[in-house]
């Protein structure tokens, strides 16, 4: 799981949210991490400029965790680079 | 002074479901949505692809060219619609009622197609200027200034804009003045066309819009769908109306505001309660008194269940007997001109008797648990009504109508 992938999804977390890059875990939830409707559109407005994907809206509506919104850009990035999305989900 | 009773005299609309009032109407009871891919503005690359657009629409059935020349497209619909209402409304302007009639109108964004056309030039084609008349397109107030030029209104006119409540609001300020002689009579409503290829990205980017239809208080809904459109009313003194032996379609009995004081896009159940309450209190109604609501219903999983929340805490167990309906699932959210078109639809409902539905109905949500009149209007006689709106932003501004 600690990947570069993953690492920079964190950290554009801490930054998009404010916090210190340590508080942002896998495991945190992004409700948790203390983050209302308008940090969440302002997480994936980061999240799509900074890997350059395209976040569906009913995928973002699902994400609870750190973990999932992780795996959703992983599958996203994939997909933008040609490989098989489908496998991944 | 007393308090005069106020009446609404003329109606006028123009929307994705007509060109009219009657087609408006007939519409909105045959449960007929006027929602379709967006034509006007290319979204190869934008998340939604539906809208509720004003079809069929030919500005030079309406304006010569050198006013066309003015007009943006939500000024061109204001005018249509006042046009409509004055009309209607068989009111002769001498020159004394010029002078005391007022134009309250509500645009949330104002001018949007006349500002991307030109922000384009400017940004994408390196265009060394724009048109000269570009400030006088885009600024929210036109729609008022050329319904008071066309017609020599020369009393006082202004513009609300509080995003999606924007006409309810501009409807009270009009309401309150005609009632306490402020004004003799007032022409208000409210106008918007917001299909700009830069407006419409900034509502992706809000997550809002869904990319189906608009299914209000519907388990299965996915968010609002964006409407164009323009309505007016014509409000004067019930006695004046009666006097001139005027059709009078309803009466406005009361208004109310609030502001959640909470979050810029979140709405609070509180927020839009004290608007109702508020509304009630100015018409001197007790919550027992309504039997229907014109729900600002926007198809948002927040707003609706948040607007049911607010009507339990207004009504409590009589929140059980009321009809409560968004007919946004029908012309679309039209933001700052959408609760116009809905003071219009609850007056019709009033005066014919006859409830409009929630179009687009298939399941039902435990946190929508109201009588939402799905997908088929209703006959029902009808006293009391109240038609809510709720900007974002938090601004809240609900209007209370009698049958008369």
């Amino acid at each position: 799981m600690s990947d570069d992938l993953a690492e920079k999804v964190l950290s554009v977390i801490a930054i998009s949210k404010r916090i210190p890059r340590e508080q942002v875990s896998l495991d945190s939830t992004l409700e948790n991490l203390g983050m209302d409707s308008l940090d969440q559109l302002n997480l994936l407005f980061a999240l799509e400029s900074d890997f350059n994907i395209s976040i569906p809206d009913d995928e973002a509506k699902s994400i609870r965790t750190v973990r999932e919104m992780v795996e959703g850009v992983r599958k996203l990035v994939a997909g933008a680079t040609g490989q098989s999305a489908t496998s991944v989900a | 002074m007393a308090q005069r009773r106020v009446a609404v005299t003329g109606l006028g609309a123009i929307s994705a479901l007509g060109h009219d009032v009657p087609s408006f109407w007939n519409a909105l009871c045959a449960g007929r949505p006027a929602i379709a891919r967006i034509e006007s503005v290319d979204l190869t690359n934008v998340r939604f692809q539906n809208g509720a657009e004003v079809r069929g629409y030919d500005p030079a059935q309406h304006f010569e060219s050198a006013q066309a020349d003015l007009l943006d497209r939500f000024a061109q619909f204001a005018l249509i619609a006042a046009r409509q209402a004055i009309q209607d409304s068989g009111i002769v302007f001498t020159p004394e009622l010029r002078q005391r009639t007022a134009i309250v109108t509500g645009s949330s964004v104002g001018g949007q197609n006349s500002q991307d056309a030109q922000f384009w030039a400017v940004y994408r084609q390196n265009s060394p200027r724009v048109h000269p008349l570009t400030i006088p397109r885009i600024m929210p107030n036109a729609g008022a200034s050329h319904i008071s030029m066309e017609f020599g209104i020369s009393g006082p006119a202004f513009t609300v804009s509080t995003a999606c409540a924007s006409s309810n609001h501009a409807l009270g300020q009009a309401f309150w003045m005609v009632r306490s002689g402020a004004a003799e009579l007032a022409i208000a409503g409210g106008s918007e066309t917001p299909f700009s290829f830069g407006f419409l990205k900034a509502w992706e980017a809000m997550r809002v819009v869904a990319p189906d239809t608009c299914r209000p208080f519907s388990r299965d809904r996915r968010g609002l769908i964006l409407g164009e459109g323009a309505a007016m009313l014509v409000l004067e003194p019930l006695d004046s109306a009666r006097a001139r032996g005027a059709l009078v379609y309803a009466e406005i009995a009361g208004f109310g505001m609030s502001s959640d004081a909470g979050h810029i896009t979140t709405p609070s159940t509180d927020g839009p309660a004290r608007a109702m309450q508020a509304a009630l209190l100015d018409a001197d109604l007790s919550p027992e008194a309504i039997a229907y609501i014109n729900a600002h219903g926007t198809g948002t999983t927040n707003n609706d269940c948040t607007e049911t929340r607010a009507i339990r805490q207004v009504f409590g167990a009589h929140a059980d007997k009321l009809a409560v309906s968004s007919t946004k699932s029908m012309h679309g959210h039209a933001l700052g001109a959408a609760s116009a078109l809905e003071a219009v639809a609850t007056v019709l409902a009033l005066r014919h008797a006859t409830l409009p539905p929630t179009a687009n109905y298939t399941t039902p949500d435990p946190e929508c648990d109201l009588d939402v009149v799905p997908n088929e209007s209703r006959s029902a006689e009808v006293e009391y009504a109240l038609s809510n709106a709720f900007a974002f932003g938090g601004l809240n501004a609900v209007l209370a109508f009698r049958r008369v």
